[in-house]
């Protein structure tokens, strides 16, 4: 007998549940787009080097061209059609919106979907290729644009919208680390 | 209900569609689905030049899902022999699968189709065509002597004055050649379509920069009556000229029509590089000759291109010389040569970009030789009319873009002495070019809609490929109809809405704004204060084929002055560009928000070009090295600092909005500026594009 060309998965995007059999030449971004009419993430180069499809894989940035959908199964996976709350924007859609951190949207998902992670690494004491101290114990540094712009880089936008993205992603970060220590407080 | 609110245009206002691009809702083409869809994969050649001996289809049918394997040998015939909307016929690379001929590496030789995209993907991956090959000749190099003047959209040669004779007369003489490189338009989304047959009438849901134009090609290339054909584009991501037609609409219509049933064929990254056009490499010779004035007497800017065998593609880079500055003796020429390469076509500001980047570093050099600040040199050879064409100019802002762009960039500080500032290991340098972009309108109609609830409806068949267009139309109708922008609503995207201009030569905004502008004012003549609207509203279409057929000749064009900031690593070669501004003269700005994001766009693409981007043609297989996003290189976050743009008032008084054109000329000049740039740091000139760090090394300047 041939060996099977397909599996079921279940795969948890957004906090939905999608049972699924799905062949196992399948990307994660092929099962978001073409099984689950998920189009938000976008194809811009199916292998992983313009981070149009990039998603949240248990809240780390994954370029879902180069997983298959096969070993997303179970894991928790946020696209750009789950980071709002209703009608209320994420504060990065928001602010990529206020401050025209687009033309085209078509990289935008995956770049809203990074810049929301690069805040959240940020946050978290990551350091990049452009931090000075990376020593643990010298905390997270200035998110300086220098620091978007290295973060962000996976990020390709052929419409050139950077100059934009970076104050956006400035914004949002400035108003999510308000929120944090508000919420210490 | 608002009222009677006028001066949206020139305020800064979000993207009306913005929502649905940060939330992921909007639709591209690829992405609307259909009952019964099915996948087309296509298939390119493997040899760049030769004759298909067989397509194996037989294998290959046999596997899971596959449908059917379109190639030369059993694809319907189609008519080539036309002139098309935008005045050239079709490019062959388009009209698929119509001969055994293969004039060039990545040509489409076959479309699989199968359930789905997997199992399209690996029978496409699994057809074995056959191939007689002939030998193939892919290099460019001045001088030639197969090359050819060639008109294009513009005379091939214009030519005044004694040429040789100024030259041997002038004080100061710049004599050099400069070199771009083979570039890629490399927008997001690839090209994508789905056909399908819906009573009668063929349907395409497509990406494209003019959906009646797409679907008037289509219309003649599949001999349908032009009713018989709708085009649908609403959102696209990104064009920058390479979003006509394409192998993918063509071959998707062809399968759609073997198999009646809806048919998507999207284009792999890897497939773009061969298949949608690209910029020409150039090879450009210029040669400045002026009195000790610095004021020009003489000036040969001559431009080569190469284009495929099966399509005439000029590059016009020496026509921006013909707007530029004027000489005693002035003589430009575009030639191309046909190798055995894919076509190229029109990409973000052809012609001007990399003419620019020739012509506007030859006036550094030029400066450089007669000890006269680069600004200035510029300021006194500003001409008054159109240097060939003798017209006045509809504005020509260019000084006061100097002028403003020196003050903010702290230009007077500058010292002119190269390889003079050094920071740690970095040669530090600033310079600066000129920019220009014809402005032009095509001819379009509109239709505009007072609804019985208060609101308006426009209908054009325009594309919003980034530029904001729909956004600017919507700003546009407002201030004519004198009503709020909230209450117009602008549908796009729809060759059923009537013949409209394409997003394309900076024209798109203008001529659609032209036509919705016509028809709305007319619409808003027709109704009656207080009076009610029949349900079915009042429509009021407009047409501006008459009215731009009146339009005075005169030299229209949008100007610029590009200021750039480099530093040069002296240990790795590495060019990183610090800061950059634009000062433009560039029409009306209808949305500050958006047009901020056009023009600092383009100067980013001109950073790009000057220091990133280059695709390699292999000498012994005729195709590209690294066909993909990780071989040629555009310019990512990491290599864009502040860029500044901004403008000075400068309305056309001849359009009815006043605009001009925004979308190319932020590029022209960009490449150039930072290559003076890199000049003034290092004290080496580049002249061929990019700059890359090994060509910095090699070229020495940076051990000072």
């Amino acid at each position: 007998m041939a060996p099977p060309t397909s599996s079921s998965v279940t795969l948890n995007i957004n906090g939905e549940k999608h049972p699924l059999s799905v062949d196992h030449r399948t990307t994660l971004l092929d099962a978001l787009r073409e099984r689950l009419d998920l189009t938000g993430t976008k194809k811009g180069c199916d292998q992983g080097q313009c981070g149009a499809c990039t998603v949240l894989v248990d809240g780390r940035r994954t370029v879902s061209c180069l997983q298959l959908a096969v070993a997303s199964d179970g894991r928790e996976i946020t696209t750009v059609e789950g980071l709002a709350d209703g009608d209320r924007l994420h504060p990065v859609q928001q602010a990529f919106l206020d401050l025209d951190g687009f033309q085209c949207g078509y990289c935008t998902p995956g770049q809203i979907c990074s810049a929301v992670a690069v805040i959240e690494e940020h946050a978290a004491g990551w350091p990049s290729a452009v931090t000075g101290d990376v020593r643990p114990e010298a905390g997270p540094p200035p998110l300086t644009p220098e620091e978007i712009r290295e973060r962000m880089s996976g990020n390709l936008c052929r419409c050139s919208a950077y100059v934009q993205i970076v104050e956006a992603v400035a914004r949002a970060a400035a108003e999510h680390r308000g929120e944090t220590e508000r919420a210490v407080a | 209900m608002t009222t009677a609110t006028t001066g949206a245009v020139g305020t800064a206002h979000t993207r009306v569609e913005g929502r649905d691009k940060v939330t992921g809702a909007a639709r591209y083409a690829g992405e609307i689905p259909f009952a019964g869809l099915v996948h087309g994969w296509l298939v390119l050649s493997t040899v760049a030049r030769g004759r298909i001996l067989s397509v194996e289809t037989g294998p290959v049918l046999g596997m899971p899902g596959v449908l059917t394997v379109l190639h030369h040998g059993n694809a319907p015939r189609l008519d080539t022999d036309y002139v098309g909307m935008l005045g050239v016929p079709p490019d062959p690379t388009a009209a698929v699968f119509q001969n055994d001929r293969v004039p060039h590496a990545g040509w489409p030789v076959a479309l699989v189709v199968a359930e789905t995209p997997e199992q399209a993907r690996e029978a496409a991956e699994a057809l074995v065509v056959t191939y007689e090959r002939e030998p193939h000749d892919i290099e460019l190099f001045a001088g030639r002597p197969d090359a050819y003047a060639a008109d294009g959209h513009m005379p091939a040669v214009t030519e005044k004055g004694d040429l040789e004779a100024e030259l041997a007369a002038c004080a100061h003489v710049v004599d050099v050649e400069y070199t771009t490189p083979e570039e890629h338009h490399a927008m997001m989304e690839p090209h994508a379509a789905t056909a399908l047959w819906d009573g009668g009438r063929l349907e395409v849901v497509d990406s494209n920069q003019g959906a009646t134009w797409v679907a008037d090609e289509l219309a003649r290339m599949f001999s349908l009556d032009a009713s018989a054909v709708r085009v649908r584009s609403e959102h696209i991501g990104g064009g920058f000229g390479s979003k006509g037609l394409r192998a993918h609409q063509v071959s998707a219509v062809m399968a759609a029509t073997a198999l009646q049933r809806p048919v998507r064929v999207v284009l792999t990254r890897r497939q773009m590089f061969s298949l949608t056009g690209y910029r020409s490499p150039t090879v450009q010779r210029v040669r400045l000759g002026a009195g000790p004035d610095g004021r020009l007497r003489a000036l040969e800017h001559r431009s080569l291109n190469q284009t495929s065998t099966v399509w005439e593609f000029v590059e016009p880079s020496a026509g921006v010389a013909r707007v530029m500055y004027d000489a005693d003796a002035h003589r430009t020429s575009n030639e191309v040569v046909r190798l055995d390469v894919p076509s190229p076509t029109w990409m973000r500001g052809p012609g001007e970009a990399p003419g620019s980047f020739a012509l506007e570093a030859a006036f550094d050099e030029l400066a450089e030789r007669c000890g006269i600040d680069p600004v200035e040199l510029r300021l006194r050879n500003d001409p008054e009319r159109g240097p060939v064409s003798g017209l006045p100019f509809a504005g020509r802002n260019l000084a006061a873009c100097f002028r403003e762009g020196a003050r903010r960039f702290g230009w007077a500080d500058r010292d002119p002495r190269p390889g003079t500032r050094r920071e740690g290991r970095w040669l530090l340098g600033t310079g600066t070019a000129a920019a220009s972009f014809p402005s032009g309108a095509l001819p379009s109609t509109a239709a505009v809609t007072a609804e019985a609830d208060g609101t308006y409806t426009v209908r054009i068949a325009a594309a919003d490929i980034g530029t904001g267009a729909r956004t600017a139309l919507t700003l546009v109708a407002a201030d004519a109809l004198r009503v709020a922008p909230d209450r117009v609503r602008v549908r796009i995207g729809d060759s059923d809405f009537g013949p409209a201009g394409i997003a394309g030569g900076s024209m798109g905004t203008r001529s659609w704004a032209w036509a919705v502008t016509a028809a709305a004012e007319e619409l808003r003549g027709r109704l009656v204060p207080g009076g009610a609207v029949p349900p079915e509203g009042i429509t009021v279409r407009s047409d501006t084929t008459a009215a731009l057929g009146a339009l005075a000749q005169k030299e229209r064009h949008s100007f610029g002055a590009q200021f750039a900031e480099v530093a040069v690593d002296v240990a790795t070669g590495e060019v990183r560009v610090r800061r950059m501004l634009g000062v433009f003269a560039a029409g009306r700005i209808v949305n500050p928000l958006t047009a901020r994001g056009q023009l600092v766009g383009g100067m980013t693409w001109g950073i790009s070009m000057a220091l990133h981007e280059e695709a390699v043609r292999d000498r012994a297989f005729g195709g590209l090295y690294g066909a993909d996003l990780a071989g040629y290189h555009v310019a990512t976050h990491a290599d864009v600092p502040t860029v500044e743009a901004d403008w000075v008032d400068d309305p056309d008084p001849d359009d009815p909005v006043g605009i001009k054109g925004i979308g190319e000329v932020g590029i022209v000049g960009a490449a150039a500026a930072v290559a003076n740039a890199v000049w003034h740091a290092t004290g080496v000139r580049h002249r061929n594009l990019p700059i890359r760090p090994d060509r910095v090394l090699r070229a020495g300047g940076t051990g000072v």
